[in-house]
């Protein structure tokens, strides 16, 4: 029964979209010539701007908006200037989550990409065969969700009072090492232990899709620059970071800001394997407990918008270089 | 899946490349040492899943009793199992009312639509950006640009506020529907998809489309007939992405579509919160999540890979 109203869903959503651009088509291939063209593109595109406009731009002029909104004990909304912002600002946890983020920012986007070239580099210098091996291995992650690498990765923390048997592989080892008790890893936030390890899944996830983006642009480098360097008696490390280096330096920028915003807005692995408790909150949880836990959409705007203050330089960094491009076309 | 929104990059391109020359010139090499480093970091790559893997096969009282190590090590005095599989797919599910297999087809029904929707969507206004002319265009693309980067929390308050006062108004119900769901997924594909396949429509020959035009063909028949088949190998690569973002996807299911027609993720987020009964029965689920995204991944990497590269490195 669930199939069929699955099937019927899914044919019909994807017809009347379809439906939609062909009635439009048709209405405007009833005008003449001169009002045809004029109208055509926006048969083309009217129904991406309507999407763009509505649930886009226009929900994040409503999100500033409802930031400036202060929500009071009875759940009313009342305008509020920038008391959210204060009320966030002034509240040590949520500094302690600001702190967090930076945290996640300086490790995380660096790591992925030293990973990411490294594996890159060395995979290139193989057989094809090994380094396709290698490279799918390090890439598979990339197909897993966030909620299965955070089951994937709780097991691996997996934690059992002392007594009861090790099940947990960090643990396992960590007992066997050491003879010490088993340690609650992802309770633990002495120097930021359980962040540090929740960083390792990101990691784990992410360095795949550095290394391809790396690998491609390392083939792309031009085998006589590094025989020039070679001939000239630079040795193989001068060669990778005075000649291939540089040659890759804007994949290196483009990898590093999309890990960087993956890991700004990030929520969902955090959300399954601690929801921010033991001090591992960051902005995209802070956001969700807002709304969803402590019923408060104003607050929860005021941390969307100081998540997309934090993202505009990075926006304009994206259209100034689409900018360039374009000259160089 | 961590979603992936890859950024512009200026890079010339070059003749010569190395990729090139490998094909012509390369006899296999023969590096031990790197083997070994390499080998290393693939073993500590793949230890985690296999881990889980190998724990989906084990009964509860092995799986709490004993670390899978120890099982892997004596695979034949070990109790194997299939049940994990059978209770993870047919049991009531864990805090969303539904088992793992009414949940597959809700996945499917989400998945497949804001897989197809976006692209047709997005090839229409990539035509309009590459081929006709109109007042405002590059405004209008550096604005698509622009919200490249754009996180989706931006809009979530908003859009879910006013499907509820919809709801509210009409008495249709919308959150807990698939084209709830539909829709925001669309939306936030849009600006990434547009890029990609206007990127790959500046390449098609324009000689071709004028040669159409002046036979007498509509932009519409042009679209269709010409420029759509011809823009397969890019619409290929994105459905790929598109596929697996939306199947791997949790925060978007989670408030759209909630308990009314919870997905995979959601499924595997409420077993994960009982892995105090046992990981075997988190294990199982947690590979029947996985299912379509690896044979999908496996059987078509190269498209997939080709779609990473496609969208930041020219």
């Amino acid at each position: 029964m669930q199939i069929l109203s699955v099937f019927i869903s899914v044919v019909g959503g994807l017809a009347v979209s379809f439906l939609i651009y062909l009635g439009l088509n048709f209405i405007v291939a009833k005008t003449n010539t001169r009002w045809n063209a004029r109208l055509l593109p926006y048969v083309f595109l009217g129904p991406v701007l309507l999407l763009i406009i509505v649930f886009l731009l226009v929900p994040t002029g409503l999100t500033v908006y409802q930031s400036l909104l202060k929500t009071d004990q009875y759940g009313l909304q009342s305008f509020g200037g920038l008391s959210n912002y204060v009320a966030l600002f002034t509240t040590p946890s949520f500094i302690q989550t600001l702190i967090n983020n930076l945290l996640w920012i300086i490790v995380v986007p660096a790591i992925t990409v030293v990973i990411g070239l490294g594996v890159a580099t060395l995979a290139d210098r193989m057989g094809p065969k090994r380094e396709k091996t290698f490279k799918s291995i390090i890439f598979l992650p990339m197909a897993i969700s966030a909620i299965a690498a955070s089951s994937i990765w709780q097991f691996v923390y997996y934690y059992t009072a002392p007594g009861q048997p090790v099940v947990g592989l960090l643990n396992g080892i960590w007992t066997g090492l050491t003879k010490a008790d088993p340690v609650a890893w992802l309770q633990n936030d002495t120097a930021h232990v359980n962040s540090l390890l929740l960083m390792v899944v990101v990691i784990w996830l992410n360095a795949g899709y550095a290394m391809v983006l790396l690998s491609a642009a390392i083939k792309g480098v031009p085998e006589e620059t590094i025989e020039a360097a070679r001939i000239d008696g630079a040795n193989e490390r001068q060669a990778f970071f005075r000649v291939v280096a540089p040659q890759i330096r804007a994949t290196i920028v483009a990898v590093f800001i999309t890990v960087l915003i993956t890991v700004m807005k990030l929520f969902d692995i955090v959300f399954a394997m601690t929801s921010g408790q033991f001090n591992t909150n960051v902005l995209g949880m802070e956001f969700y407990n807002q709304f969803f836990s402590f019923n408060n959409p104003g607050k929860a705007s005021a941390v969307v918008v100081i998540l997309i203050i934090a993202v505009i330089p990075v926006i304009i960094y994206q259209v100034r270089t689409y900018r360039q491009q374009e000259v160089l076309r | 899946m961590t979603e992936i929104v890859p950024t512009v990059v200026t890079q010339k391109t070059k003749t010569g490349t190395r990729a090139a020359r490998m094909t012509k010139t390369s006899a296999p090499k023969k590096r031990p040492t790197l083997t070994i480093i390499l080998g290393l970091v693939a073993v500590l790559w793949m230890v985690p899943a296999i881990g889980l893997f190998v724990t989906s096969f084990r009964s509860t009282t092995d799986a709490q009793t004993t670390g899978w190590w120890s099982a892997l090590l004596k695979p034949f005095t070990s109790a194997w199992t299939f049940d994990n599989y059978v209770n993870a797919f047919n049991g009531a599910g864990a805090g969303t009312g539904q088992s793992l297999g009414g949940e597959f087809l809700n996945s499917l029904a989400v998945a497949i639509p804001a897989t197809v929707l976006p692209i047709m969507f997005a090839a229409f206004a990539a035509y309009a950006f590459t081929f006709l002319e109109f007042r405002g265009k590059e405004l209008y693309f550096a604005v698509i640009v622009g919200l490249l980067v754009v996180p989706v929390q931006i809009a979530l308050i908003p859009v879910l506020q006013t499907y509820k006062a919809i709801t509210q108004a009409t008495g249709i119900q919308i959150t807990g529907t698939y084209p709830a769901a539909w829709i925001v997924h669309s939306a936030f594909a849009l600006p990434l998809c547009i890029f990609i396949l206007r990127n790959y429509m500046s390449t098609l020959p324009n000689a071709l489309i004028e040669a159409a035009r002046v036979d007498g063909a509509s932009h519409f028949q042009i679209f269709w007939r010409l420029v759509m088949p011809m823009s397969i190998p890019a619409l290929a690569s994105f459905a790929i992405f598109q596929f697996l973002w939306v199947w791997n996807d949790f925060l978007v299911a989670y408030i759209f579509l909630g308990n009314g027609s919870p997905v995979l993720q959601q499924g595997l987020l409420g077993l994960l919160g009982q892995y105090n009964q046992g990981w075997n029965l988190v294990a199982a689920g947690a590979f029947i999540v996985l299912l379509v995204p690896l044979v999908v991944f496996l059987s078509l990497q190269r498209f997939f890979v080709r779609g990473l590269t496609a969208g930041s490195v020219k």
